[in-house]
């Protein structure tokens, strides 16, 4: 069963059912089967979590999961990684979930559709600069812009923009690519090397959803401790 | 020819065009920068944690370019907006 036909390049090109003005394309429903899988499941584990020497088997699951993403944030970010911590690994999970389930025939993963990618990297767009304010105050953070000279500030801005049409693209084309890589070779060589390419394709949707989190980490860090760092460099010298 | 012909070739050559040589520098820019991870690593194996993380982010980065280029050509070859635009006002 193919969902998405090879000469449409996104989810969002299926549409259900319109009802009035109320268009219900793909991406939407398996956008919501992926959030409410994940809401679910977190509740559920979290329902009746215990502080004894055994653990249940899925308490042990996701402290393993939160553990390890909080570490990743307290090496990149040194201090206050706590406060980066919902948003990041909210991103993180959402986007490694989305693209772990295209192993389920019949679905798609709503991060192969550009308009997912681009609510993604719109959401870093804006918490960059609302981290860096709550950080700095909001002098200091539009002082940023305006380093070294304040010839350099259109270049700010256009830094800004491109890199969130890079965070948005990135992961719509890793996606959509793949899936169309492997539609093409199962229709040159059907049976066993799509199967290989699939597997493959978990790989890439694992390292997406890290570096989708890791350069949002890094925005973040970038916004909230370049000011620090520079004056470190300067008493250096 | 007439236009529909030149559109539809002139974006599947654009769009060969654009993933071959759109393919080439990030090829070479992902082959220098793993071998410098490489060269890095044999040199100070305990950093290697740090210098993997490091260079699978850095190799996404150029790896994004070339997917510019693939979902530019895709757009070419399934999303063409002149295509639609010329097939809307031949077929009526």
């Amino acid at each position: 069963m193919e969902v998405v036909a090879i000469n449409q390049i996104s989810p969002d090109q299926v549409i259900l059912f319109t009802w009035g003005f109320v268009t219900i394309s793909a991406t939407l429903i398996y956008t919501w089967i992926v959030m409410g899988l994940l809401v679910v499941g977190s509740i559920a584990i979290t329902r009746n979590l215990s502080t004894d020497r055994t653990l249940s088997r899925w308490q042990n699951l996701l402290e393993v999961i939160v553990g390890g993403i909080r570490s990743e944030i307290r090496e990149v970010v040194k201090e206050g990684g706590d406060t980066y911590f919902p948003l990041i690994g909210t991103l993180f999970l959402f986007i490694l979930f989305s693209n772990l389930f295209t192993f389920i025939p019949g679905y798609v993963a709503p991060t192969s559709s550009l308009t997912t990618t681009s609510a993604l990297a719109i959401v870093v767009f804006f918490a960059v600069p609302i981290f860096g304010i709550a950080k700095q105050g909001v002098i200091e953070y539009l002082k940023e812009y305006f380093r070294p000279t304040f010839i350099f500030f259109p270049f700010h801005v256009m830094g800004e923009l491109s890199r969130t049409l890079a965070l948005a693209v990135r992961l719509f084309g890793n996606l959509m690519g793949h899936e169309k890589v492997i539609a093409i070779l199962l229709a040159v060589t059907p049976l066993f090397f799509p199967v290989v390419m699939q597997a493959l394709g978990l790989l890439i949707g694992v390292i997406q959803a890290y570096i989708f989190a890791v350069l949002t980490m890094v925005y973040i860090a970038s916004a909230t401790q370049m000011h620090e760092e520079t004056e470190h460099k300067q008493k250096e010298h | 020819m007439d236009s529909v012909s030149i559109i539809g070739m002139a974006s599947i050559i654009a769009a060969g065009i654009c993933m071959g040589i759109g393919a080439i520098g990030p090829g070479v820019g992902q082959g220098r920068a793993v071998q410098g991870a490489l060269s890095a690593i044999a040199q100070q194996p305990d950093e290697r944690n740090s210098l993997t993380r490091t260079l699978f982010v850095g190799l996404a980065m150029i790896e994004s370019i070339a997917i510019y280029c693939f979902v530019i050509s895709m757009i070419l070859i399934f999303a063409n907006p002149f295509w639609a635009y010329v097939v809307k006002k031949v077929g009526g």
